[in-house]
Parts: structure tokens; sequence; C-alpha cells
């Protein structure tokens, strides 16, 4: 971890302000407040994501982060607020949902690629049967992105014979597939052997650098340092404190994130 | 080599040698599984020897002093072994029951169009998948239907009333298609309520009732065979026949069933867990007695069903309560993230269930499905508990005829059908064994 901070920090932010839109809302999220049962895990979210905008989540475990970014594409459904996503508010009318996610990709932390279809049907099954692209095209794409995230080689292969790190970089273009406007990613580097993180990680970095509106919730501070226009900071469900990543990192205020910062960097 | 700690560089590398002789073949074999401890050494002679005490009288009844020739009981009345050549005599019986015999060949071209259909669809090689189990279902059940009964079903209208519309045929088309505009306009009711687009489901309703009338069409149509009652069916026929119906109709049944205990929404779920645990509590001869004999009870007057259609209904929704329990076990395996990753890419209800989900639950579930299968097939025997001669109960009605009364004749007769049942059992068995192995070598 500390490491790969040290390697960030020699890096140039590559966080150029002019690539976010500063009128094109991709997310917004207004006083959202979720429940589990009794436990209270989302309170007051208030969030506003611009399109082309990087957002890293940090926070401890159970810090609600997590169930955050699944209110997005509504795998979580929340009890009280308002979420948009690309114009589109999440309520419990099933085809905007529907809508919402086939314009959302999210990559988990145990890849959850289907273990009974090869890379390459795992990339084209969604543009076939959501997007009714022709299957041709669909193989088109899928090997581009496939490439892209540098494994076409293993493109007739099956989930369970490549490495976690492989795997996903497969579900980063299974979701690429889909051409969406926004990318969510669920810790995606903590299920992976530690020499695998770098490879998921440069995938991250220039899917970063094109463009792409993407929220992660990741402990991969390097990564934040390097590409986030935003880290937030959460804890007991809300959040407690966001900045740029520079001020972030160097200046934080609350005790909270002091602390917080000082056991995960060393 | 002497001095301690010195190195060591091999000169000559070592050839590979036999093994010791006792350490491979059928003695090595033997010496590890039949006598690898005294224990055991004294286990397999026991046992040994029970088979043998078991088994010799078995073949000696079967084959060394079987009667294999023979015109009637003559031939077997002082028999010691198998009277075989009573079951040659009414082998026929025993496949088609009281089927006239004229007509008998429509049974076995029956019979060889399902052989015909089935070996490449079992074969995992062979083409045309698609296209063979469509073949299967839906043309194959018409030819059969046609064929065992003789088609020229007689339709008449039950509601219109005589004196608006008189040929008794067109009065069933006219209320066919006055059923079927009351499904179209309930559907695009309910289409239109939950604001889903309605042209998809008007296509695919569309389908549905114009292939079912046309299958009524064909059905009643004369084909100029001559009509044979399910009553006169019999034997082998009536085994399959329940068992086939019941197979094919109580997958789909309880993959939905599965699905609906599942289900998010409350009244589906309930109405599935209540249908499930009613049938499952119920014992299938039960049913098979309600369904034959309290059933027309309810009905209204000259409301009729055919016994042996009551039968299949019966052993279908009883099996299809066992197939949902089955399926279920499969889908639970299925871990979150699946649902989830389908979800996430946008992909509807039924797309994650039929792509993602199905697929993976159901390659689990082939063991526990083929169970049922088995179970299912063997419990076809119950059917005589309302009057229909299956191959069971075929053999035991021919076993009393005097013609070839002797003491061996009922023995005979249920060794052959056991041997019947087992060596269908036993394939269906294999083939799942097969198949999961299959399946296996993808997943990895």
């Amino acid at each position: 971890m500390s490491d790969l901070s040290v390697a960030a920090e020699e890096l140039p932010p590559v966080a150029p302000a002019l690539t976010v839109s500063s009128t094109d809302v991709a997310v917004e999220m207004v006083d959202v407040n979720k429940w589990y049962g009794e436990f209270h895990v989302l309170r007051d979210i208030n969030l506003k994501v611009m399109r082309g905008e990087r957002i890293v989540i940090c926070g401890p475990s159970g810090s609600g982060k997590s169930t955050l970014i699944r209110c997005v594409n509504r795998l979580e459904e929340h009890q009280k607020g308002q979420i948009v996503v690309d114009g589109k508010e999440l309520t419990n009318d099933l085809r905007k949902i529907d809508e919402v996610r086939r314009e959302v990709g999210m990559v988990f932390q145990h890849f959850n690629l289907f273990p009974h279809l090869t890379i390459l049907e795992n990339c084209t099954l969604a543009p076939i049967n959501v997007r009714k692209m022709p299957k041709r095209e669909a193989e088109d794409i899928a090997m581009h992105y496939l490439n892209r995230v540098k494994i076409p080689e293993q493109a007739n292969k099956y989930p369970g014979q490549l490495s976690g790190g492989q795997q996903q970089r497969v579900a980063i273009a299974r979701s690429l597939c889909m051409n969406p406007r926004v990318m969510l990613f669920d810790e995606p580097t903590s299920a992976l052997d530690p020499e695998m993180i770098k490879e998921v990680l440069d995938v991250m970095v220039g899917l970063a650098l094109e463009g792409m509106t993407m929220i992660c919730v990741t402990h991969e501070m390097g990564f934040a340092r390097q590409v986030a226009n935003r880290v937030i900071f959460m804890d007991g469900g809300q959040i407690i404190e966001q900045n740029d990543p520079v001020s972030f990192f160097t200046n934080p205020q609350h005790e909270r994130t002091k602390l917080f910062l000082s056991q995960i960097l060393h | 080599m002497n001095k301690p700690g010195s190195a060591f560089v091999r000169d000559s590398l070592l050839p590979a040698r036999a093994p010791p002789p006792n350490s491979v073949g059928i003695v090595g074999w033997m010496r590890q599984n039949l006598f690898s401890t005294p224990l055991n050494s004294v286990m397999t002679v026991v046992i040994l020897v029970f088979i043998v005490w078991a088994v010799t009288p078995f073949f000696r009844f079967t084959l060394v002093n079987a009667v294999w020739t023979g015109e009637d009981r003559q031939a077997c009345a002082t028999a010691t072994g198998a009277c075989w050549a009573y079951v040659k005599a009414y082998l026929p019986q025993f496949i088609y029951g009281r089927y006239p015999i004229g007509e008998r060949w429509r049974v076995d071209v029956v019979f060889w169009t399902l052989v015909v259909g089935l070996i490449p669809m079992l074969i995992p090689r062979a083409p045309y998948k698609r296209l063979n189990a469509l073949f299967l279902l839906t043309v194959f059940p018409v030819i059969a239907y046609i064929l065992l009964t003789g088609g020229h079903h007689q339709f008449s209208g039950r509601w219109i009333p005589n004196s608006w519309m008189s040929p008794s045929p067109l009065r069933f088309a006219v209320e066919y298609a006055l059923v079927s505009a009351a499904v179209f306009g309930v559907s695009t009711l309910f289409s239109w309520m939950s604001g889903r687009p309605i042209t998809g489901s008007w296509r695919t309703l569309g389908f549905i009732l114009g292939a079912f009338a046309i299958v009524l069409a064909l059905v009643s149509l004369d084909f100029g065979l001559v009509p044979v009652e399910t009553a006169n069916w019999g034997g082998l026929l009536v085994t399959l026949v329940v068992a086939i119906t019941g197979m094919v109709a109580s997958l789909p049944l309880g993959i939905l069933l599965a699905l609906g205990r599942r289900s998010n929404m409350p009244v589906v779920k309930l109405a599935s867990t209540i249908f499930i645990e009613v049938w499952r509590g119920v014992p299938l001869i039960t049913v098979l007695f309600m369904a034959s004999v309290m059933l027309p009870l309810f009905l209204p007057d000259g409301v009729t069903f055919d016994k042996l259609l009551r039968a299949l209904i019966g052993v279908a929704l009883f099996n299809a309560a066992y197939m949902a329990e089955t399926i279920r076990g499969g889908l639970q395996a299925i871990p979150r993230g699946q649902y989830e990753g389908a979800q996430a890419l946008g992909l509807g209800y039924w797309q994650m269930m039929r792509m993602i989900v199905l697929p993976q639950s159901l390659r689990i579930s082939v063991p526990g499905i083929v169970g049922s299968f088995i179970s299912l097939f063997k419990d076809t025997t119950l059917v005589i508990i309302i009057g229909l001669y299956d191959f069971l109960g075929q053999i035991q009605a021919s076993a009393n005829d005097a013609k070839w009364a002797s003491p061996v004749t009922g023995l005979t007769g249920y060794i052959f059908a056991a041997m019947v049942f087992w060596a269908f059992c036993f394939s269906m068995s294999r083939y799942a064994a097969y198949t999961e192995r299959r399946l296996d070598r993808g997943r990895r």
C-alpha cells in the first residue's frame, strides 16, 4: 500500500480539470437515506458527480461506501431521498431501473463473471440481449475491449481458467462493451493477490485518462492521488470529508479522517 | 561420496525399472482393494460366498431350468424355472395392451418416430438441436396424439346456444376466437397498467393462440383412422405415455414453481408454496384416486374427462411439485454475485434467469432431476389403482389367464417386469452420469 502511494506521488496527477463538465451532471444524490431493517446505513448523503469526474470513496469497513455506490444502479434500494442517474430518477419503476443499469457499468470485488460462459460470451451477452446488437458486431466490440485490457488471447477460455487479475480485467471489459456513461468500481482490487493489483489499476488509470466518469470504492490511495478529482471519506454512513486529492492527503481536516489516513498510509 | 558434506554428481542416469509384480495388474488391484487387511480379506471371502449363494439360484431359475418354448400351460406345468414361453406368447399384449391388433402399426410408428427424434437429441455432437427439440415438443406430440387416438376429435361449443349457430365445430371456432380476443384484451389491460410495451407480448400471445388453433384444427381433422379409446390402451404403451408426458410437463412446471417460490412477489410466492406443499403432502395413489373417482363428482353433468388424461394431469402436477423442490435446491446454490452481475448489465428478470441462473443451477440439479424422473417412471405402475393397465398391470392380469396358469407363471412375469423397468431406469441413470461428466468439463 505504502509503496504504491509513494510511486503515485512521483507521477503527476492526471486530472486536468478541463475534461470535467461543469454543467452536465452524471449522478446526483439528494438527502439519500437507507436502512437495513433498523440499522441506518446511509445518512443524508448529498453527492453530485459531474460528467467526466473521477470520484474515489474511501473509509473503514462498514462505513456504507459499498452500499452507496450500489444504490447508484439500484442493486440496493434507498428509502428516502432522490437519486438521479443520467437524468433518470431511480424509483420503483422497473423500466427506469433497467434503463439506468444499461448506462451504468459496474465492476465487483469478486468479479461476478459467468462461469458457464466463455470470456467472449461474457462480454457479448449483454450487448446482444440488452442492446439487441448483431452477434458479429458485439464480438468485434468485445475483442476491441479485450485487446484494451490486454487479454484478447483468452477470449475462448472460461473464467475459471484465468487468474484473478485477468478475471477482473475481463469484468471491466464486459462492462465497457455496453458503452456505459458511468462506471462504478466496488473495491475492484481487494480480492486480488498483490502482484495482480497493478494490472487492474493500470486499466482503470487508462480509463480515467479517456475521461470516463468513474466512482470508485477503493483502498488504493496511490490510485486516488493519481486520477481522482475528488476523494470522499465516509464513516458511519455519512460523508465526513471530501476534497481534491492533494488537499485530502496532505491536509485532512476532520479528526476521523486523520486517524484513518494515519492507519492506512503508515 | 564418503566425505561428509561433499558434492555429488550423478555420472550415469538411472533407467526406469518395472514395479514389483504384486503391486500392479490384477494381483496388485486385488491386494489393494480386496485383501489389504486381514479384516478386509475375511469380508471379501464372506461376501463372495454370499453372492454365489444368492445369485446361483437366480440364474438356475431364469436360465438353466427355464422353459423357452411351448404353446400353453402344459409346457410350464411342471417347470422349476422361468416360463419364458409365456412371456413370448404375451409380449404383444405387454406392449400394446388391448390396442386393436390391426391398428398396432400406429403405436409402432409413434414409438419409432420418438426414437428417431430422441437419439440425435441425446448425442451432444449431433447438429440442429434447436430444430430437433422443436420437433419433439411440438410436432411429435400432435402426431402421437392423432395416431394413437385416431384424431378426428369432435369439438363442440359449450356456451353459444344451439339455435344461434347450428354446426357445433363452427360454434367451437367462434368460441375459441372470442376467448382469444378476451385474452388479448386482458393482457393489453395488464401491459397498460404495468407500463410495459404492448407490442412484444401481443406478438407472443398471437403466436401461441394461433399455434394452438392450428393444433386444434389438426386434431379435429379426419385422417380416416379408426378411433381407439384410451380404455383399450395398455402395457408398455401406457407406461411410456404416462412417464414421458409426466417428465415433459413436470420439468417446465417445476422450474416455474421453483422460481415462483423464490420470487419477491408475495402473492406468487405464496401461491407457489401452497401448490408445492399441497401436492407433496398427498400420496400419488390419493391423487390418482381423486382424479379418477372424485373429480367426476365435482364436474357439471355432461362434462367428461378421459380417464387416462386425468391420470396424466395428476401425475404431471404431482411430479411438478417434487421437481420444483429439486430445482429450488439448485437455485439456492447460485451465489448472489451472479444475480448482481446480470442485473448490473441491465438484463431483465427472465433474461437473467434464462441465460445466467438456470443454466448453472440446472447443471447442479441434474442428479436430483434424474432421480425424480426415475421415481416417476416407477410410479406409473400406480395407475393400476384407477383401472388403467400399464406394463406391470398387464403382466399381472395375464398371469391369471387359465391358458398359461402354472406355479411359475406369476414369478416369471414379475421377473420380466423387473428386468424391463431396471433397463429403462438404469439407462436413464447412466445417461445422466454421462451428462454430468460432460457438463463438468465445460466448468473446470
